[in-house]
């Protein structure tokens, strides 16, 4: 197996679309354009950058973002080895080479000074420059870079640079409509219509409660993870608890309210 | 002396004749009444009761008291013996005789008279030898005494306790009565006037312990959660208004809404039994979720052709179509519902002569939420029917519900609606609203009592500086909270001249050069490099050569060649609080500088000094006069640079008045809680312990003040005090942990102070 195949989407990711999104993301990738992924945590952003791999036949290189990354976590470094030093490529780099999509998930995270490194890659010039390796790597023609950010818990200081937001074409996420997410629900887990709105009702209910001692609403992801802890026979008022309450929040009157909802929504 | 003829009594009936004369008294109006009670007490005492009834009743008549206590106790004892059991009557006749033996024997009538209401609601003899034991407690404590053990003034507050115990014991638990009891005890015991008013329920505090100790879920306890219910299950974001329940005993409140919020009482017991029990936060949802309902899909009527009844038939139908509306969104609430619902017997009015018009329409609404209401009447299924169908096929609305109700009461009208005598039992359903947003009167009707007209807003006298906040204070002795007890002003202190501050800065400047010093080095770097780490962002050189080095030459590497970047940002929020105290005016030891001066350029000098740090600073003084003015003057907010303004009011304080810290500190928590900062630090400069004028125990404002710091440290604030008093040893622990510094030598303040918090925040 070649490198670029190890990093090949090969099984079709369920994906239900929400919009022309799909041919959209089609049209800027024939154009090379960046693309940045906005929405809450758990509505489907990163699954719908792994399908348009798939979709696309491209090779997908995704790296979780930190605040403790660096510039050189992204480029590579320098190792020691029996020999001396020996440079290891980054996984930017390793996808500028290889033209892969390279998927910088929860960008925000990353320092500042961090994402500046992309800047020259990311608009006409598609070169990445290795400073420490005195190294000019021109982006594979197949190249794209895709950046994800939840602008939920945005701060001041979290927060893209102007100058780096302005090099992105962008995508706006957010949870699907009540009816699409139960359908979404049935078809990722199997789990029948009627339960999965109940489901979706709940997480409705926690979304409204966003602001007010929640920061994020119940998430597309922790409902699948319900349907799937029902699906297995759990009752639904436990997998509930287990998987929409419990997670998300330590304040006990919010538990409380949610708890009451479970109960009210299955009687 | 009497002659035989006068005590003669008339009583025909031999047995009758003996018991009276088993009294033995010559009481007027015991005689008056002594036929009555005694039918009453030979139904329910048996032999053996009957006799120590009598001889009890002797006993309390041959006390001296007139014929009064007698009275009572003849008219109350047998319908508590019922609830009691007849042994109870020993502990009674032994609390009597103490009251008897103390100068409290005017309180015995109260007590005896409220005895029958006291035991239906404790309703076993344990309770009633816990309430005795109360009531003995209180008597003791609160009876004056002169001469040592002695005692010789009657507790004031006494006869007041027994006359409200029926209302008490109907709001509060034995508990609750007895933290009731002990704080009127512990606050009032030497002022007779204050005791009076506590026990008859009138003080604003007596009502306010009372609220904090009934039973049931209190509205204050579970605000939050039932905003949170109506943000996330009903997206409406009404204010929540309670009123009270426990002062209105004539006319009942019912539930409701208007402009100004959603009114619900203040306190809900948990209801039912069983599988039918619903907690207090249950009702409360209920009754939100049904006003909702209605705020969502009822649309007012005009009301003016309706009569009364056709009024109310139009309510119970839609309540209803709401409740089922709601079922379908929750299904969840139906159980509730259903379990707050009363369930009437179907037989349980007699329409020949009562009024059964509340009883068919509670029936009626029974059966249209509860599929297995097991109704027989005709009229009844076939209208349960009618209006399921009518909801079939959606919302329905208001109107096409009201035409129904209307034909209901026209077909099962009865001549005996009309009647004054209504059959009201398990009719109330008691978490729907009172349904006056349901109705619109063209003109004022007057067959009603009107709801309240919009009052118009007399423009009230222009309201001075902010209203007052309230604060708790922390009782040590009982380990509670005394509720609302100090009243808190904030006030913007007056300006003085910033030029003063500035001078004073200029006086101190070879200070402030050595803690520029200082300063310099404390800014933020943003980046720290953190050498020696296996894993890292960068090739670390110096190191990876010596490690190659030593790999070369066949010794063991040092594999940690890496290094990488931390920033180190500083977030801290900053509040200082300063004691303006009378005491202040006092020179400093060994200088002819008031403590006041060195205090205000020690603080000059730190704000300069946190200015040039970047940190969020506020600085606020405080002085008190008693718990009903607590000053909290406010010199710098964090908003606010450090320029003449906070300078000109710095330069203008003034000492004066007492020192009641823990409110100054929890109201600056206040502010600092809502500061967003990683570090939040209260920094209290004062000269002496916590002091009021109102306050005899001084033990009292310390734990006040030591709670106030747990309370803080809760809320992730770190407070610190700065202490000027040489004798601060004594307490200043005792508040602060070992969270504060003495500052023995005054003149040097100003360049300590700096230094200090400098040493805090490093």
């Amino acid at each position: 197996m070649t490198q670029k195949d190890q990093y090949k989407v090969h099984k079709e990711p369920f994906y239900q679309a929400q919009g022309n999104e799909v041919a959209l993301f089609e049209a800027a990738y024939r154009n090379r354009l960046p693309v940045m992924v906005k929405g809450p945590t758990g509505c489907g952003k990163s699954r719908f950058v792994e399908y348009m791999a798939w979709k696309l036949g491209k090779p997908l290189i995704t790296v979780a973002c930190n605040e403790d990354m660096t510039a050189s976590d992204l480029v590579g470094r320098y190792l020691l080895d029996a020999s001396g030093t020996r440079w290891l490529d980054g996984p930017l780099t390793t996808a500028a080479r290889m033209g892969a999509i390279c998927y910088l998930d929860e960008i925000v995270e990353a320092r500042q000074d961090t994402t500046v490194v992309i800047h020259p890659l990311t608009d006409h010039r598609r070169v990445l420059p290795l400073d420490k390796k005195g190294e000019l790597i021109e982006a594979h023609p197949d190249f794209q870079l895709v950046i994800s950010y939840n602008p939920g818990y945005q701060s001041l200081m979290k927060d893209l640079k102007q100058s780096t937001k302005q090099r992105f074409t962008g995508f706006d996420f957010d949870y699907p409509e009540a009816a699409l997410e139960a359908i979404i629900l049935a078809k990722e887990t199997g789990l029948d219509e009627a339960a999965s709105a109940q489901l979706v009702k709940i997480a409705q209910i926690a979304r409204n409660l966003k602001g007010h001692g929640l920061d994020e609403g119940i998430s597309t992801r922790l409902l699948v993870y319900a349907a799937a802890l029902i699906k297995d026979g759990v009752s639904a008022q436990d997998a509930c608890r287990m998987a929409l309450v419990r997670p998300i929040t330590d304040d006990a009157d919010i538990r409380e309210t949610l708890d009451h909802a479970i109960d009210a929504t299955f009687a | 002396m009497m002659s035989e003829a006068e005590t003669e009594t008339p009583y025909q009936h031999p047995l009758m004749k003996a018991y009276w004369a088993q009294i033995d008294t010559h009481f007027k109006p015991v005689e008056d009444v002594f036929e009555d009670v005694m039918a009453e007490a030979l139904v329910i005492l048996t032999r053996d009761g009957l006799n120590a009834y009598l001889e009890a009743a002797r006993v309390i008549g041959k006390l001296g008291r007139g014929a009064e206590p007698m009275l009572a106790f003849m008219e109350e004892w047998p319908s508590a013996a019922a609830v009691l059991g007849e042994e109870a009557l020993a502990e009674i006749m032994a609390v009597v005789m103490r009251m008897q033996k103390s100068p409290n024997s005017r309180a015995i009538t109260p007590f005896l008279q409220t005895l029958a209401p006291v035991a239906r609601r404790l309703h076993s003899q344990e309770l009633m030898r816990d309430y005795l034991d109360i009531t003995l407690n209180f008597m003791e404590r609160t009876t004056g005494s002169i001469h040592g053990h002695h005692t010789t003034f009657p507790s004031p507050g006494l006869p007041d306790f027994f006359v409200q115990a029926p209302f008490l014991l109907a709001q509060l638990s034995l508990v609750g009565l007895k933290n009731w009891v002990e704080y009127g005890i512990r606050n009032y015991r030497s002022h007779p006037e204050r005791q009076r008013d506590y026990f008859t329920v009138q003080s604003a505090d007596s009502r306010a312990v009372l609220q904090r100790e009934r039973h049931g879920t209190l509205f204050m306890d579970v605000e939050r959660k039932l905003d949170l219910y109506l943000h996330g299950l009903w997206q409406t974001s009404e204010q929540l208004v309670p009123y009270s329940t426990a002062f209105d005993d004539l006319r009942k409140p019912v539930p409701y809404y208007d402009k100004l919020g959603l009114r619900i009482p203040d306190v809900y017991d948990d209801a039912g039994e069983g599988f039918h029990r619903v907690a207090g936060i249950d009702r409360y949802r209920a009754t939100l979720a049904h006003m909702v309902g209605h705020q969502r899909w009822t649309k007012p009527l005009i009301a003016d052709n309706w009569s009364p009844f056709q009024r109310m038939a139009v309510e119970f139908f839609e309540d209803c179509r709401i409740d089922t509306l709601l079922i379908r969104e929750y299904p969840g609430l139906k159980r509730i519902f259903l379990s707050l619902h009363p369930k009437p017997a179907e037989a349980a009015c007699d329409p020949e002569t009562t009024s059964c018009l509340r009883h068919r329409m509670a029936m009626l609404s029974r059966a249209l939420l509860d599929p297995n209401h097991g109704y027989r009447d005709a009229n009844l299924l076939s209208f349960v029917e009618r209006f399921h169908d009518l909801l079939a096929g959606g919302e329905s609305n208001t109107r096409d519900i009201a035409t129904l109700a209307l034909s209901y009461v026209t077909k099962t009208r009865r001549q005996s609606d009309q009647y004054a005598k209504v059959h009201f039992a398990d009719t109330e359903v008691d978490y729907r609203d009172d349904n006056r947003q349901m109705w619109v009167f063209i003109e004022d009707s007057d067959d009603e009592e009107m709801f309240e007209k919009e009052k118009k807003r007399t423009p009230s006298e222009e309201q001075k500086g902010l209203p007052p906040r309230h604060y708790p204070e922390w009782d040590y002795k009982s380990l509670t909270y005394r509720p609302d007890w100090v009243s808190l002003y904030e006030v913007l202190h007056p300006k003085g001249n910033p030029t003063d501050i500035d001078r004073l800065l200029e006086k101190h400047s070879a200070l402030a050069k050595r803690l520029k010093r200082i300063l310099d080095l404390l800014k933020p770097q943003d980046k720290v490099r953190i050498r020696y780490q296996e894993e890292g962002s960068e090739l670390d050189l110096d190191i990876a050569i010596r490690s190659l080095i030593d790999f070369k030459a066949g010794a063991q590497p040092d594999p940690r060649i890496n290094m990488s970047h931390r920033t180190d940002g500083r977030d801290i929020a900053v509040m200082l609080l300063l004691d303006l105290s009378e005491s202040l005016n006092e020179k400093a030891l060994g200088s002819d500088q008031t403590i006041l001066e060195l205090s205000q350029e020690a603080v000059t000098l730190l704000a300069w000094a946190v200015e040039q740090l970047g940190d969020a600073f506020a600085i606020a003084g405080f002085h008190s006069n008693t718990r009903h003015d607590v000053r909290y003057l406010h010199i710098k907010g964090y908003g606010e640079r450090w320029d003449d303004d906070p300078k000109a009011r710095l330069a203008a304080i003034e000492a004066a008045y007492s020192t009641r810290m823990g409110a100054a500190m929890r109201h600056a928590g206040h502010y600092l809680g809502a500061r967003q900062a990683d570090k939040k630090l209260l920094l209290i400069l004062t000269d002496g312990q916590p002091a009021d004028i109102d306050v005899p125990d001084e033990r009292t404002l310390i734990e006040d003040a030591r709670r106030a710091v747990t309370e803080l440290d809760r809320a992730g604030i770190f407070s610190y005090c700065i202490n000027l008093d040489p004798k601060a040893d004594e307490y200043v622990a005792d508040i602060f942990g070992n969270q504060y510094t003495v500052v023995d030598n005054i003149e040097r303040l100003p360049e300590k102070l700096p230094e200090l918090f400098l040493a805090l925040t490093k």
